[in-house]
């Protein structure tokens, strides 16, 4: 199939007034956080915004041939960003550690991508550039990313298609031979590269088989079943601070190791998995990133969140993840859900007509069923709040509505929508159980992405010296909402294209002074870990680390969900440090720290995003406006539109760790646009 | 519904495992098979039984972590990965025997989960296209006819889980081979190393201690991506042509 587009989001008109928000307003966190320096991007160069790139590659320093077999990277984590960060640095000759928790370096969770990749190609010659993009995406993003990278990021897309199609990604092609593409997320051109349904699959594979030739070459050395649990900070004599290191414990042996290096790269993917149910996979962690942030590295956005409105609806409570569906269907199927409360545990086939609620298609007469993600998903959050959801009771709600194909079968013949969406419907069937050409969908949003992540400076370096963050895990790129196919181009643009670039800047001054086990920043991250470990196994509470992993995700879900207010959010704080203490005192782990132990290993994420969750509730809190996938129900407009709040907001929100049980401290970067103007969002 | 479930336990490479047998009700037919060992887990806890431990990330079908011999048939009985298989498939009452991939090459760690590391090895020696980051020309210089790239992007959405090898009778890794040898094969870019890839990799394979083909077909019954047999084919022949080019 073709056009199994999983990300889709409307492109809208703008228009330019600028509200501005009362001063006394905007102080909702204050209780919760402590004031700090503004922080400022020390890398970015000056000048015109397209030669930016071409400068900062020139000035950063070369590193001799000959040295680079002596400088040593560690990287965590194999998806697209780590993969391919891996295989040119090995390929430049430098020692590379390559880290992941599955059993091999192609699971990542990239693989579990579908819907395409972005590149400015203008293959078909319908008005793409670079400008373009790099527009699309500012735009894309509410304003609230930072221009240089997204325009470099928009630079160098056209070299990750070169370069996978040299690796032997099999693309979907045109009958003359050359590459095909799509357009996707309501965006007017077509710049979408993809392989049917699975795009991640074939551009990790990519990713991989180049880590495993470097492999053989004998530059990168992998380590899968490896969990990074700390990084080693440490300083050398001249009291210079440096990442230089990692520990990590084998997940089969239970060994807790220590790997020191000259520079660590943090390619550890998202946090959605804070919500429990996510379109993540099941190990998707913080705890690489959190573990970093609580050693020095600002944690920036964490609130901005983006919840895709098509995903299979949860079945009970013995839910474990949640299953994406394109969100092509909505280009043909009608979302409704019955007008009455008594219809909704009816069969969907015997509500007639005029007891059916086609809710978008009444609030937003011009964009109907096509209103953009986040307007779609509260949508749906409303209508089973009020009741009307459909589907199985969970936990007392139905949450679920229906997406109706009745009228595109009638209109295309069955035959038709099979062609288009025959192979989501066979995944559908396959998990529901029920048979969609028969019975409408039953949809629901979850959340599947989170722009939030370590804040980076224009080299990806965080503010821990030789501590650098590609992918999902830094928040560079996507502002405060990500375009769909863009997420798999900035993992392969950092690691492929951009930081063999800076990271050769900052490695030109290594090797660094040598550090052992016996160095005080070594023992002190050793010890902790072990120490944690210990104390997860020797609780013995009685609750499972999945039931505490589940109710934080009721919470973030319920406040800091879809959409967020000043009250539930100091609730949710409240909760969340309630139920932290309570895991520490009260939290069941068995078995031992010298085998494969599942639990154990679940016990450290779910501290780590118990921490994770409060600090989102708390940014969430402060930024009392509506911006892209976040939705602050006091800031919106009156026909329920997100209102931007450019005079007090224009910044990225980077938070300093304060200390266990102490406040978080909040630095500021504003934002400035000079190759964009700033438009208000509408959909009208 | 109510289960009876033999599980094979085995607390880690070293020590010899043995069927444990557990009754588990409540069981939704709305439950995946992983769903479903979860809330088993979750029961052995609360009993103060460690848990059993089994793989699984993506819960999709796509990251191949998962993979479970289901009453003898590599991923259960339906054509797709443990974790896409729901309990709807079984009925009140049954009698599920669980065990780990079993395969020389694929040893045990603990209960079910099993170590494929043989499988990135196999890629090392050959399962890709040397192209260094940077060196790549453009993307439209190389013209793909679509039926070449339909084949190769067919066999290439192989995930790695290993099913192939724990249906095959002799464990042999040939099916998961030949499709990365096609996927490559097909492709004008894979032609450079087309001889060397082959006999590399089987040269990896046959030291890894997987078993030889002879053309049973049990491993393409059970793949979940439904890799055709004839992928084998075309390793043998592109082996042959290796072998007399002198490789
Ligand atoms: C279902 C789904 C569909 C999507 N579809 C699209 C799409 O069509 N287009 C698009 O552009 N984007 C899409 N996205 C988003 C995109 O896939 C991801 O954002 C991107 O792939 C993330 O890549 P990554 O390399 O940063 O992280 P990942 O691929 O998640 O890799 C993380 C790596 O870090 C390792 N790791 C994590 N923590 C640790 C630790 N503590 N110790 C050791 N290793 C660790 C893991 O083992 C893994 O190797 C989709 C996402 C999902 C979930
Ligand atoms: S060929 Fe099929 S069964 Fe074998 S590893 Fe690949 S997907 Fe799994
Ligand atoms: S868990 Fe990923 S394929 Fe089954």
């Amino acid at each position: 199939m073709t056009d199994s587009h999983s990300e889709f989001s409307s492109d809208v008109d703008s228009h330019a007034d600028a509200p501005t928000i009362d001063p006394d307003l905007i102080d909702d966190a204050v209780d919760y956080f402590i004031p700090g320096e503004p922080l400022v991007d020390t890398k970015a160069p000056s000048g015109p915004i397209a030669d930016r790139w071409s400068t900062r590659k020139f000035e950063a320093k070369l590193v001799n041939p000959a040295n680079r077999r002596k400088l040593s990277i560690i990287i965590v984590g194999t998806g697209l960003a780590g993969a391919s960060a891996a295989a040119t640095l090995g390929e430049a000759g430098y020692n590379v550690k390559s880290f992941c928790y599955q059993d091999s370096p192609r699971r990542a969770h990239s693989i579990a991508a579908q819907g395409g990749i972005n590149a400015a190609k203008n293959y078909k010659e319908d008005g793409d550039s670079v400008h373009r993009l790099f527009y699309d995406t500012v735009k894309g993003g509410d304003y609230r990313s930072r221009e240089s990278n997204v325009y470099r990021l928009a630079e160098v897309s056209t070299n990750i298609i070169d370069q996978c199609v040299a690796q032997g990604v099999p693309f979907a092609r045109e009958y003359g031979g050359l590459l095909d593409n799509r357009s996707f997320g309501g965006v007017q051109v077509s710049r979408t590269f993809y392989a049917r349904g699975q795009t991640g699959q074939q551009l990790l594979i990519g990713a991989y088989q180049a880590l495993e030739r470097q492999v053989a070459a004998g530059t990168v050395t992998t380590y899968a079943r490896h969990e990074m649990l700390e990084v080693i900070v440490a300083d050398d004599s001249s009291g210079q601070r440096r990442a230089r290191g990692i520990i990590a414990r084998d997940m089969v042996t239970g060994e807790v190791q220590t790997h020191l290096a000259d520079v660590v790269v943090l390619a550890s993917g998202g946090y959605g998995n804070v919500f429990y149910l996510s379109t993540n996979a099941m190990g998707c962690n913080v705890t690489a990133a959190w573990r970093a942030h609580r050693k020095g590295a600002y944690m920036a956005n964490p609130c901005y969140t983006q919840i895709h409105p098509t995903c299979i609806p949860v079945s009970g409570s013995h839910q474990s993840k949640l299953t994406l569906m394109s969100e092509s269907l909505r280009n043909d199927g009608r979302i409704w859900v019955p007008k009455r409360k008594e219809d909704c545990a009816k069969d969907p086939r015997e509500i007639p007509e005029e007891d059916r609620d086609y809710y978008l298609e009444r609030i937003y007469p011009s964009f109907g069923n096509l209103v953009p993600r986040d307007i779609a998903s509260r949508a749906a959050k409303y209508q089973c709040d009020d009741g009307r959801g459909v589907g199985p009771e969970v936990d007392g709600v139905r949450r679920g509505v229906y997406l109706d194909f009745a009228d595109a079968i009638a209109r295309l013949g069955r035959d038709a929508v099979e062609a288009k969406y025959g192979n989501l419907f066979d995944m559908y069937a396959r998990i529901t159980g029920e048979d969609p050409y028969e019975v409408p969908m039953r949809i629901y949003p979850a959340v599947h992405y989170v722009m939030g992540g370590l804040w980076v400076d224009y080299d990806l370096q965080s503010t821990i010296p030789g501590l650098f963050v590609t992918g999902e895990a830094n928040f560079s790129d996507h502002g405060a909402n990500r375009l769909g196919a863009s997420a798999l181009m900035q993992g392969l643009a950092d690691g492929y294209f951009v930081l063999p670039h800076t990271i050769r800047d900052y490695l030109a001054d290594g090797p660094f002074e040598k550090i052992d086990e016996s160095h005080p920043a070594v023992v002190e991250a050793r010890t902790s870990v072990e120490e944690r470990i210990n104390h997860f196994l020797t609780v013995n509470g009685t609750r499972s680390v999945d039931s505490y992993h589940r109710e934080l995700g009721n919470i973030m879900w319920e406040y800091c969900g879809m959409e967020r207010t000043e009250d539930g959010l100091k609730k949710a704080i409240d909760l969340i440090r309630t139920l932290k203490d309570d895991f520490y005192r009260n939290v069941k782990v068995l078995g031992t720290a010298d085998s494969l132990n599942q639990s154990l290993e679940k016990a450290g994420r779910v501290a780590d995003f118990l921490e994770l969750g409060e600090l989102m509730c708390i940014d969430a809190l402060n930024r009392r406006e509506s911006c892209g996938g976040h939705f602050r129900a006091e800031s919106q407009t009156e026909d329920g539109e997100a209102l931007r709040h450019d005079d007090a907001f224009a910044y990225v929100a980077a938070w300093e760790w304060g200390g266990e049980g102490e406040k978080p401290i909040l630095h500021k970067e504003d934002l400035v646009y000079t190759a964009i103007e700033m438009k208000q969002r509408s959909y009208k | 519904m109510k289960l009876t479930l033999k599980i094979w336990r085995q607390p880690n490479a070293a020590s010899t495992g043995a069927m444990h047998t557990y009754e588990l009700d409540g069981v939704s037919p709305d439950m995946s098979f992983l769903e479903m060992l979860d809330v088993l887990n979750e029961d052995l806890n609360a009993k103060g039984e460690e848990p059993i431990a089994f793989d699984s990330d993506c819960r999709e079908g796509i990251c191949g972590m998962c993979g479970l011999m289901i009453n003898g048939q590599a991923h259960g009985p339906e054509v797709t990965t443990t974790c896409q298989l729901h309990m709807r498939s079984f009925e009140d009452g049954d009698e599920i025997v669980i065990e780990p991939w079993r395969a020389d090459a694929f040893p045990v760690l603990k209960d079910l989960c099993v170590d494929r590391g043989a499988f990135d090895r196999i890629i090392q020696q050959g399962g890709y296209i040397s192209v260094n980051t940077g060196s790549a020309p453009e993307a439209h210089s190389i013209q793909v006819p679509k039926d070449a790239a339909d084949r190769a992007f067919d066999v290439a959405t192989c995930i790695g889980c290993g099913a192939c090898v724990a249906a095959c009778p002799n464990g042999s890794a040939s099916l998961f081979m030949g499709a990365k040898i096609t996927h490559l094969g097909e492709l004008p870019q894979g032609q450079a190393e087309r001889d060397s890839r082959v006999v590399n990799m089987v040269g990896q394979h046959d030291h890894e201690g997987f078993g030889g083909c002879t053309n049973i077909g049990e491993c393409t019954a059970a793949c979940p991506k439904e890799i055709p047999l004839d992928v084998i084919s075309q390793l043998n022949r592109d082996l042959r042509t290796a072998l007399r080019h002198g490789h």
